[in-house]
């Protein structure tokens, strides 16, 4: 489970993610800088999990993006975590509509925190879903003024967030301090408010929310 | 019918008004220029210019023609220097207000078609009485002459326009130009005040870090933590001064996605439809893409809406984007200097912004930047007229036979020798009239294969022609 695409065009940058990755355990298998070399990259090896930059040569626009949605049409839920020097709630939308699952999509910061980092490429490679959270909090703010939302505790708005961001219940409750048993309690409000199917599977729920908030 | 004579009996009411003003504007000249009573002028010449507005006027409703105000555009207000001082060429003045006579002075002086205007008046009076027969009997076809006769002196010359051409293009370089100054200056500010600061603030915490590194490990890492974040906040930073410049979906995906984001980001709920076959050049969709983000937070912020709309689309070789929202209305670019802004960013392309916005609402704004598209874009390629389409035709299945047959094969006959005559004209004519024909047949098949080339080739470029120079090319 720890076989790594790393597709990145600046040199230094590259270099990093693959130090970073090997130090944490991971096996590099290609790191490659344009678009076409990703795609087929993507294809013929099949990484455990690929981390890929939005923007790559040689058009230099979102060519990694559109890498990445092309080889999960063929292969549905290949794991991809997709980095970008922004963050936009389209990119993101796009990244979810298949809804099945193993996607990440964050900022180029969060890499300056290698635990989170590698936790968040350990999360998309088991099938799970990472979320920066400037995306939730886009996202949320953009249905602020919707119905079932707005009649959430702010307690359970936080809890929203961490789990839109593709956090299990242990990771949550770790965040917020507060005991396992009472976010699962959130949760259940949660889902009850906004009329989901309530799930014990963490990816499935995380995917219950994105969905949610995707289609409003 | 009853109207045209109504048209005609305004006419030659103000041909009665005409001979009045032309004994008043023959004293002020006489004074401006005997007696140096400049201050008499302005008045004259404003006056002449509401004479020939009328006639514009009248003429456009009575014929149909259309005679644009020739004038040059009246020079802006003069501007006060750095100490309060208004300068005009050598001398300082405390007002502004002998500097802006002065100018208006010259812009009435120079201007050509001050003078125009003062020979239409003196010759309007004798052309109306020489026009009242036709006018009476035929007011249709009278009125259609009179407008013809107002449209010589009154209508723009091909200089005239140019001129005007010529100040708007400075005037909108200007603006342009400013615009972008101002834009160079506000990010230098935020490059400045913002992540330079920080990245010195860094720096100062890395060295810190470097004194304590030996003595007091922990507190080395808690500052290296918090150097952390501070770049990390400069990168957040970073990023709010890039979409300012140039939004990175607007670079990554073209104009429509780049307004989708906008939308998904907006509090309003927005509807988006773009319709746009290909992408438009960068610095129109910049242009585009600012103007509809300022409409969406205007409608937000001072319109009270909930809900937008976005129409991005095509209208021949113009870009057409309108925006509407259900605010409660009352936008008024004189109050708010987004609108404005707006403006100037799209007076850069020549476009214009048409505000709809009653008190109560909705708001509609609508914007064309003309002529920003490429012309394949609008579909029908500037067509051959018939005529022309059948002469390249004929020209194209006919050519041949003159310069084959009758030109070159005829005169290899010839130089060979060749007793066959077959059907080559040439060779049944007597003796000194062969070359002659051969080469006149030579000369007329390429000519014919030239023209045929050349028809279709020119064609475009008259149209564009057509386009670009005035017509009437008179004094």
């Amino acid at each position: 489970m720890n076989r790594v695409l790393v597709a990145e065009d600046l040199y230094l940058l590259r270099d990093g993610l693959v130090h970073l990755l090997q130090a944490h355990g991971f096996e590099v298998v290609a790191a490659v800088e344009t678009g076409p070399e990703l795609l087929r990259g993507l294809l013929e090896l099949r990484p455990d999990v690929s981390i890929v930059d939005v923007r790559l040569p040689p058009t230099n626009t979102d060519e990694g993006l559109q890498a990445a949605l092309a080889a999960r049409k063929q292969v549905p839920g290949l794991p991809i975590l997709v980095l970008s020097q922004h963050v936009e709630q389209l990119y993101a939308r796009e990244l979810l509509a298949d809804g099945s699952g193993a996607i990440g999509y964050l900022l180029k910061d969060r890499v300056f925190n290698a635990e989170q980092f590698v936790d968040a490429v350990r999360r998309v490679a088991g099938g799970g879903t990472a979320m920066d959270p400037e995306v939730i909090a886009k996202l949320l703010a953009s249905n602020a003024t919707h119905e079932p939302l707005a009649t959430l505790t702010p307690r359970e708005r936080d809890v929203l967030e961490a789990m839109a961001e593709g956090r299990s219940n242990a990771a949550i409750s770790q965040r917020l301090f507060l005991s396992e048993s009472a976010v699962a309690k959130h949760t259940a409000g949660i889902f009850a408010k906004l009329g989901l199917a309530p799930s014990d599977d963490d990816n499935r729920r995380v995917l219950a929310v994105l969905a949610y908030l995707n289609s409003r | 019918m009853l109207r045209k004579y109504g048209i005609v009996l305004a006419l030659l009411t103000l041909a009665a008004y005409e001979l009045v003003v032309i004994v008043a504007a023959f004293l002020t000249v006489m004074a401006t220029f005997g007696l140096g009573m400049v201050f008499l002028f302005p008045p004259a010449v404003r006056m002449i210019r509401g004479v020939t507005g009328l006639t514009r006027k009248l003429v456009r409703t009575s014929s149909g023609i259309e005679i644009e105000a020739p004038y040059l555009p009246p020079p802006p207000p003069p501007q006060p220097q750095s100490d309060g001082m208004y300068r005009h060429g050598r001398t300082l003045y405390k007002s502004p207000r002998v500097p802006a006579w002065n100018d208006r002075w010259k812009w009435m002086l120079t201007d050509r078609a001050t003078f125009r205007d003062a020979l239409w008046l003196l010759l309007d009076p004798l052309v109306k009485v020489a026009l009242v027969p036709l006018l009476l009997l035929m007011p249709e076809r009278g009125l259609r002459l009179y407008g013809l006769w107002c449209e010589l002196l009154l209508g723009p010359t091909a200089a005239s326009r140019l001129a005007s051409q010529v100040s708007h293009l400075s005037r909108v370089r200007n603006l342009a130009v400013d615009t972008q100054a101002a834009e160079m200056r506000r990010i230098e500010r935020d490059l400045h005040d913002g992540t330079q600061a920080r990245l010195v603030a860094i720096g100062m915490t890395l060295g810190a870090v470097e004194n304590l590194v030996d003595t007091d490990p922990a507190a080395a890492k808690a500052l290296l933590a918090k150097a952390r974040d501070a770049s990390a906040e400069t990168l957040t930073e970073l990023r709010r001064v890039i979409r300012g410049i140039h939004p990175p979906v607007l670079a990554e995906r073209g104009l429509g996605d780049a307004v989708r984001a906008l939308a998904m980001d907006s509090a309003l709920k927005v509807t988006v439809e773009v319709d746009l076959p290909h992408r438009p050049e960068a610095p129109v969709e910049a242009a585009a893409y600012f103007a509809v983000s300022e409409l969406l937070s205007n409608a937000a912020r001072h319109g009270g809406a909930t809900r937008a709309t976005v129409d991005i689309s095509t209208n021949g070789p113009s870009l057409r984007i309108t925006v509407s929202d259900d605010g409660w209305g009352g936008a008024d670019p004189a109050k708010g200097s987004g609108l404005t802004g707006i403006e100037r960013r799209l007076a850069a392309f020549d476009g214009v912004m048409a505000l709809h916005s009653p008190p109560g609402g909705p708001t509609t704004v609508t914007m064309e930047l003309p002529r920003v598209l490429p012309e394949y874009w609008a579909g029908d390629l500037p067509k051959l007229p018939r005529w022309k389409m059948i002469t390249v035709v004929t020209l194209w299945a006919t050519a041949w036979c003159p310069l084959f047959p009758q030109g070159i094969v005829t005169a290899i006959f010839k130089i060979f020798g060749v007793e066959e005559k077959t059907w080559f004209l040439a060779l049944h004519l007597p003796e000194p009239y062969q070359w002659p024909v051969i080469a006149f047949m030579v000369v007329l098949g390429t000519m014919m294969y030239v023209a045929a080339v050349a028809i279709p080739a020119n064609h475009n470029r008259d149209l564009w022609m057509c386009n670009a120079t005035p017509t009437n090319l008179w004094f």
